[in-house]
Order: C-alpha cells, then structure tokens, then sequence
C-alpha cells in the first residue's frame, strides 16, 4: 500500500462521519428553513419580525454584556494571579477554574442556589433589610450565569498571555518614566489585545448560544436560544426554528471567524 | 555639545549585595565608582551577577539592607526605575509592538509630558544619530534585528538620562552585525559623552567599549581596571583565563628565574623562592632557533588562522603552550624549536586554593 | 505602602470572584446532604438524597458513561488516523476539512441538535435508541480529539520520525501503530479528557435528541431541577460533580505539564 493511499484511508472515517452526520443535517436545516410557508424570506424573519428582532437585540446586548464583564473581571485576577506568588495561589487559582465545564443546566442552578426563591442572597438580604432580594430568573439571572461559565475560560487565557509577556516590556516603559498606571495603559493591557480579542470571541459566541442556562432558570427571559427551542417543539415550527439556528449559528461562527483573522491564533467555542 | 546627551551623573555604589527570597546570592555585596561621562563595562560569565548589579543600578532590583546607590551624591536607593532618569537598553529590545518606530522613541517624552512640536524634533534628532531614516512609521515587526537595536538605543537616550544603561545590547545579533555595530555603538557612546554602564559577557565588546571593566565572577567583583590593565596585568587566574587566551604555567622559583621541564624563564616581578603560577600571553611568545633560547620545546600542531599561525608547543611547561606567531612563519609539526619570553611578558599570579 | 494597598485590592477583588464561583457549589454540596435546607443545616446530616438519586437515576447516570466512552471510542478510532492525515497530507483541502470540522464548535449545539432531528428523525429505529444521541455527541467532540493530537503532531515534528522509520523500511500501518501512536499519546491522552468530560456534560444537544428511554445524567439533571425538592436536585448535581471534578483536574494538571514543557 503507497504512503498516499494510507493517508487517505487515514482521512476516509472522519469524511464519512462529518458528512452523514454533520455536513447532511446542516444542508437539511438550511433546505427545512427555507422550505416553510415564507420561502427564503424565513432567513430575513429573524430582522424583519419584531418579535424575533427584538429577541435577538436581547440576545446580543446580554453576551456583549457577558463579553465586557467577564474580560474586566478575568484581566484583573488574571493579572493579579501571574504576577504575584503567594501561600494559596495554586488553591485559589483551582477555585477560579475548576468550573470550566459545568454544563449550562447546572450553572442555573447554581445561580438559583445563590440567587434564586431558597437562595443565600434571599436569605442575607431578607434578615439585613426584611426584605428578599430574588433576581435569579430575571435577565441579571441570566448575565450572572453566562457570568459563572465565562470567567474560568477568560482567566486561563489572560494568565496564559501574561505568561508570554515579555517583562522586559514594562521595564522599560518604567525606566523611561511611566508610572504603574501608564505602564499598564500604554505596554500591558495593548499587549494583550489579541487575548482579548479571542477569549471575548469565545465568550461571546458561547453566550449567544447557551441554552442549558436560560432552560434551567425557566423564565419568559427571550434570548434566541429559548426562543428556537420553544417555537420547534411547543409551536411545531420547524421552517422558523431551522431559519433561526442558522441565522444563530453564522452570527456566532462570524464573531469567531472575525476574531481569528484580528487576532491570528486558533479561536473556538465550546460548552 | 548642550544636550544631544544631558548631562551624565557620576554613580556611586556602596556595599550593594543581592539575595533572593529563595536564599541564593546573585551578588556579594560590592563597592563601585562610576565618574561622569565615563563607560564601565560589566564583564563576566553567565549567573556572576553583572545583570544584577546593573538592575540595581537601574532601580529594579533592591540592594539588600546596607547597599546603597548614589547619583551625583543624591541617594537613589528607595527611588523606583520610573523616577531615577535612566535609560535603558534591553537584550530583548523590549520594544513596544503596540507603536511604531517614532512612537517608541518619543514615548518617555511624552510621559514626560514634552509637547508634540518639541517631541518630534527630538525624534528626528534621534533617528538620525542612529542611522534609522526612512523607518519612523514602520511597526516593531518590520524591522530587522540590527534596526531594532537602533530603535531601543534611540528610545533611551531620547529621554537625555543620567545614566545609560545597556544589558547585553548585541547578544541577540550575529556575528558579522554584531562587530559593525560594536564599533557604530562605540563612537556613539563617545560623541554622546554620557555616563554607560554595559553589561555583557563577550570581552572583545568590553575591551573596545570599556573605559573601564569590572570583571565578575559568582557574585563578586574579580579585577577593576582600564581594558589593557585587565589584559596585560590581571590579579587573578580567573581574569586571565576569561579574558583572551593565556598560558598558565607554574613551578619552582629561585633568583628571579622560573624552572619549568623545558628550561626557565626569566622574570619582572620581585618573588620569593618559592612555587609559582605564573601567566603568559600566546602573541608574546616568541619563536626562535633552539639554541638561541632557555626555554626550549617540540612543535605538536601548526595551524594557519588568517592573520596568524597558531602554534601548539609541547615540553616546555607542565601543559602544552599556545603560541601565536606571524603568519611569515616556517615550523613543521614534529620540530624542536626555542620560545623566547621577554620577562616583562611573564605576569605572576597570587596563589589561590 | 502604596504597593501594599494595590496588591490587597486586586487580592480582595480576586477572592471575591473565586467566592462568586465557589460558594454555590458549597451551597449545593451541603443542600444535598441537608435533611431540610429550608430549616438549614441544624436539621440534620443526611445521605438518603444521595441514596434517592441513585434509585431513581442511575439508569441516567449509567447511559451517560456507556455513551461517553463510546462517543470516546469513535473518537479514538476516528479522529486519531484522520489527525495524522490532515498533519501530514496538508495544503488547502486539509486546511478545508480541519475548517469543517472544527465548525461546530461555533454552531450552538441547539442548531446540530435540530439538523440532526430534521435529517434522521424519521428513522424510528435510530432515533429511538441511544445511537442518535452518539452521533451528537461525536460530531461536538471530534475537533477536541483530532485539534489535541494535531498540535502535538505540530511540536514534535512527526514527518520527520514518520520519514525515519519509513527509511527503515517500515510499512506505513506499522509506522503509525510504532511511532506515530506513541509520539502522539500526550495528545490523545488529553484529547481523550476533553472528550470524556464534554460528552458527560453534554446538554444543549442532548435534551433535543434525547426520547424518554434515552435520558442522560444531565438531562436527569434538568429533569430534577424542574420537578422534584431542592435537596434531591442538589444531591444529584453533588454525584455529577464527583463525577466530573476529578476528570477536570486531571485535563488542568494535562495543561499544566503541557505548559511547562
């Protein structure tokens, strides 16, 4: 057997499976989109429909929310973990990546754990002030969740672009005289920019798909994840359902591929 | 001259050693003063402390309780980097990708709050001593890595320090690039007329740099001297070795003279009757008829390098001797030859454990 | 001084993130093994949750390792060769295919989800059976697996060994099982991790394809967050964490050593 023809014995499997499960459905999902009674302007309906725009609005606003917090968040520790060592890093470090796989169902409860009718922000603010404070099935619910998934994944990616810094960078921005703010504004932070760019893609296109979270928290919060779940199986409506997940997923496969070109190191979802 | 350079500060180090949290020390605590204008070469192998006392200088690294650092009489020692008024070159470049050329080189004007007119002047000023035309709005990426030299030696002097400091400036270049730029960087350093302090392990760049050399060696100063005291007169064995090639001989003593297996050599130095080490540079040996010599030994290997003839001569000493001779010479490997040493050549070094 | 208080307002700051991520999987830990959570923890130290889980989930929990080392299986079977292939063939149409493949990490699992039911969900038989959920959960794990062992290929220059052993005259099928495999094993070890611990997680796929003889443990998850008390629920999600946290530590530790090296 030639070396050429291994290596595509080698390659057969994966083209098998990638087209009869993968590359099949996908074309059908775009066949069933535009097969319903709006024809192709199904694909629009996702602009055009108030309800549907309106819903994609909330969607975007929440995983740009998602995106901006987690990235504020996860540079300060992040940068905070790398540059210092003291007794209790490693453990605190383990604390703030352990939940890098938690699926969205159990990041919900965990919010409603936290946040939720029994939870413990109920039961402080109830005993300090009388009064419950229950915000875990409103959109801020939702923010905190997304919140809950994204940070891990952010904080690895920062502290690993800290890592590669060159230090050399911020000695000599300070013998040149910037102070500890300026070194941070003009060297540090610009430094990490395609970080940045690409654990933001990642959280952003995570967000904008999420539905274990949303499902778990089981509002009337419309983010488009629920609403294709919930107009494929309660409405039957398949056409919509199939033209809102492709419309979803370029939007989210865009974001990805964007941050890649920006950013030119390997960029994907997962959860 | 008002002002390509400022002015330099004189620097005085006081007792300044370093020890690290995990207890090694990088430095034994060590005395140093560095006139104005003048530039101090830190010369020494790799892990002797020559980085570390120059970030001290500079004000990153502490000195451990005691050390002190002075500029013009002026205590610095609890001033950070960012206040002291250096400059300072990396072996890095630590160049920020994030600006362009004109950028890096005018950032520590513009942190120093010099107006944007003013800022550019001074770049242009800047660009032109170093010879970088034509690449003021080019990205650090672009640029190769003799112009990335240029670029960090621009940005520190831009600032007019008071000190310049130069961590190993040329390691990162080959050889041909590195030599060009030696000497580029050497009558820069002089018309400029600042105060350098230069940290590097290769002795060719201290000997053309230095007006003077510390040689270091495991956290502690060797040798202070001007490159031809370290070079000619070295105190030690350790300087001798490190610096140039040397010959290190020894045996026993007696009326100036010095016995060795292959006859004796006459020496400068007042010493007792006792053994001795004793070091001798290969260029000064001299290759003569045997019979016109005291020393006398058998030719092992000739090698022809360029502008010499590198000589290995066995018998004479306890060790074979390098010799380097004109590249005019006629010996052939196997032949008896005399070596004539002049005692002036012959540099007795202090005993050592 | 100034230094001092920077470094315990970032220190401050960063414990307060870890509090954010900790402290609701102690509340579910301890709401798990809590007579009444209402009542708090003062009502009593309990197992029979956890023992009550088990009697009502353990088909779930049992279905969700047999498909996870399957969909680890397909994987290994698949995406291993196909990584080597894709390193050592290169050029556009690799480059093309690695593109594909590593598409539905982009795409929600809501939408393949969805493709996947519109395609084959006329097919009783499969549709039926815990397959249909296998297929998912391979076509969303197969670009960890084939992305992990391609970026060993990457590092440790594996043309050349694979060269080497070819100068020596060995048959391309003995060179991938004897030096191609072997060289790889860091990759596939991590892969394998990634894998594994995705597909026991797996939910936004899983709750489309699944029929009610095909529930997985976290759509059982799901299931006893909507419908059943608080305790139940947070002791179930206490087995899923003893399941999962060790698989997450092993993949730090992977990344840690990859890291180091």
């Amino acid at each position: 057997m030639s070396h050429r023809n291994f290596i595509w014995i080698c390659l057969l499997p994966l083209v098998v499976v990638t087209a009869a499960f993968f590359l099949l459905p996908m074309a059908q999902l775009l066949a069933v989109g535009a097969g319903g009674s709006r024809g192709m302007s199904a694909y629009l309906a996702i602009i055009t429909e108030p309800r549907y725009r309106a819903t994609l609005i909330n969607t975007v606003v929440l995983a740009a929310a998602t995106t901006i917090a987690t990235l504020v968040i996860a540079t300060i520790a992040g940068l905070f973990l790398q540059r210092h060592r003291f007794p209790g890093r490693a453990v605190l470090i383990a604390m703030l990546t352990f939940p890098l796989a938690f699926p969205g169902v159990v990041v919900g409860f965990l919010i409603i754990l936290l946040a939720g009718r029994q939870g413990l922000i109920g039961a402080i603010t109830a005993a300090v002030t009388g009064e419950k404070v229950v915000f875990a099935y409103s959109i801020f619910g939702l923010f905190l969740g997304y919140l809950y998934f994204s940070i891990p994944r952010v904080i690895l990616t920062v502290m690993a672009a800290v890592q590669k810094l060159d230090i050399g960078l911020e000695e000599a921005a300070r013998s040149l005289g910037a102070s500890p703010w300026a070194v941070q504004r003009d060297v540090v932070l610009p430094a990490l920019g395609p970080a940045f760019v690409a654990s933001g893609a990642i959280a952003f296109a995570t967000a904008m798909g999420a539905f274990g979270t949303a499902f778990t928290l089981a509002t009337n919060i419309d983010v488009l994840p629920m609403l294709i779940y919930t107009e494929f199986t309660l409405a039957a409506n398949f056409a919509i359902s199939a033209a809102l997940s492709i419309g979803l997923g370029v939007i989210a496969w865009a974001i990805l591929a964007l941050a890649r070109s920006m950013s030119g190191g390997a960029v994907a979802a997962a959860g | 001259m008002s002002g390509i350079a400022g002015h330099g500060a004189a620097v005085h180090i006081e007792n300044c050693g370093k020890t690290f949290p995990d207890g090694t020390q990088a430095l034994a605590p060590a005395s140093l003063d560095i006139v104005s204008g003048e530039t101090l070469v830190l010369l020494g192998p790799s892990g002797c402390g020559k980085t570390t006392m120059l970030r001290i200088i500079a004000g990153l690294e502490k000195p451990d309780a005691g050390g002190r650092v002075l500029f013009d009489k002026t205590d610095m020692t609890a001033v950070p980097i960012e206040q002291r008024h250096v400059g300072m070159v990396f072996q890095s470049y630590a160049l920020f990708p994030n600006m362009t050329v004109a950028e890096n080189i005018g950032y520590g004007l513009k942190i120093r709050g010099v107006d944007k007119a003013a800022r550019a002047a001074r770049v242009a000023e800047m660009v032109a001593l170093t010879n970088i035309g034509g690449l003021e709005n080019r990205r650090i990426d672009q640029l190769s890595g003799g112009q990335r030299q240029r670029v960090a030696l621009a940005r520190a002097v831009a600032v007019r320090p008071r000190v310049l400091l130069l961590d190993e400036p040329l390691t990162a270049l080959d050889a041909s690039l590195r030599d060009r730029l030696r000497s580029e960087l050497n009558s820069l350093l002089r018309s400029l007329g600042i105060t350098a302090i230069y940290v590097t392990h290769d002795q060719a760049e201290a000997m053309e740099l230095g007006d003077r050399i510390v040689v270091m060696r495991k956290g502690a100063i060797a040798q202070i001297g001007t490159p031809r005291e370290i070079y000619f007169a070295p105190q030690n064995r350790f300087v001798a070795e490190f610096v140039g090639a040397a010959n290190i001989v020894e045996g026993p003593v007696s009326d100036g003279r010095l016995t060795l297996p292959g006859g004796w050599l006459a020496l400068d130095d007042a010493v007792d009757n006792a053994a001795a080490v004793a070091m001798i540079r290969p260029e000064t040996i001299g290759v003569v008829a045997e019979a016109d010599a005291f020393l006398r030994g058998t030719v092992e290997s000739v090698a022809f390098i360029g502008d010499r003839e590198r000589l290995v001569v066995t018998g004479a000493a306890n060790k074979p001797l390098t010799v380097d001779a004109p590249n005019t010479i006629n010996v052939r490997a196997g032949e008896r030859v005399g070596l004539s040493v002049t005692p002036q050549a012959v540099r007795v070094l202090p005993k050592e454990d | 001084m100034r230094d001092r208080l920077i470094f315990a307002g970032q220190l401050g700051f960063t414990l307060l993130v870890a509090a954010f991520l900790v402290v609701p999987v102690v509340l579910s830990i301890s709401a798990g093994v809590t007579v009444n959570y209402f009542r708090g923890i003062q009502s009593g130290v309990t197992l029979q949750w956890v023992v009550q889980v088990w009697n009502l989930y353990a088909g779930e929990i049992g279905l969700s390792f047999l498909i996870a080392f399957a969909t680890l299986a397909v994987t290994l079977v698949v995406g291993v060769p196909a990584a080597y292939g894709l390193h050592v063939k290169g050029g556009r149409l690799s480059r093309v295919i690695e593109e594909i493949i590593t598409l539905p990490l982009a795409i929600p699992g809501l939408a393949i989800a969805l493709a996947l039911l519109l395609t084959y969900g006329g097919f009783g038989g499969f549709r039926q059976s815990w397959l249909f959920i296998l297929t998912g959960h391979v076509v969303f794990t197969m670009p960890f697996m084939v992305r992990s062992v391609m970026a060993v290929f990457a590092s440790v220059d594996i043309k050349t060994l694979d060269e080497g052993a070819a100068s020596l005259g060995a048959s391309p099928w003995t060179r991938f099982c004897n030096v191609i495999v072997p060289n790889a094993m860091p990759g596939i070890l991590a892969g394998s991790l990634m894998v594994v611990t995705l597909s026991l997680g797996e939910f936004n796929l899983t709750w489309m394809l699944h029929t009610p003889l095909t529930k997985t443990l976290p759509v059982g998850l799901a299931d006893s967050y909507a419908s059943m008390r608080l305790e139940v629920a947070s002791a179930y999600t206490l087995i899923f964490f003893i399941m999962i946290v060790p698989l997450l530590v092993a993949m730090q530790m992977f990344a840690e050593k990859g890291e180091k090296k």
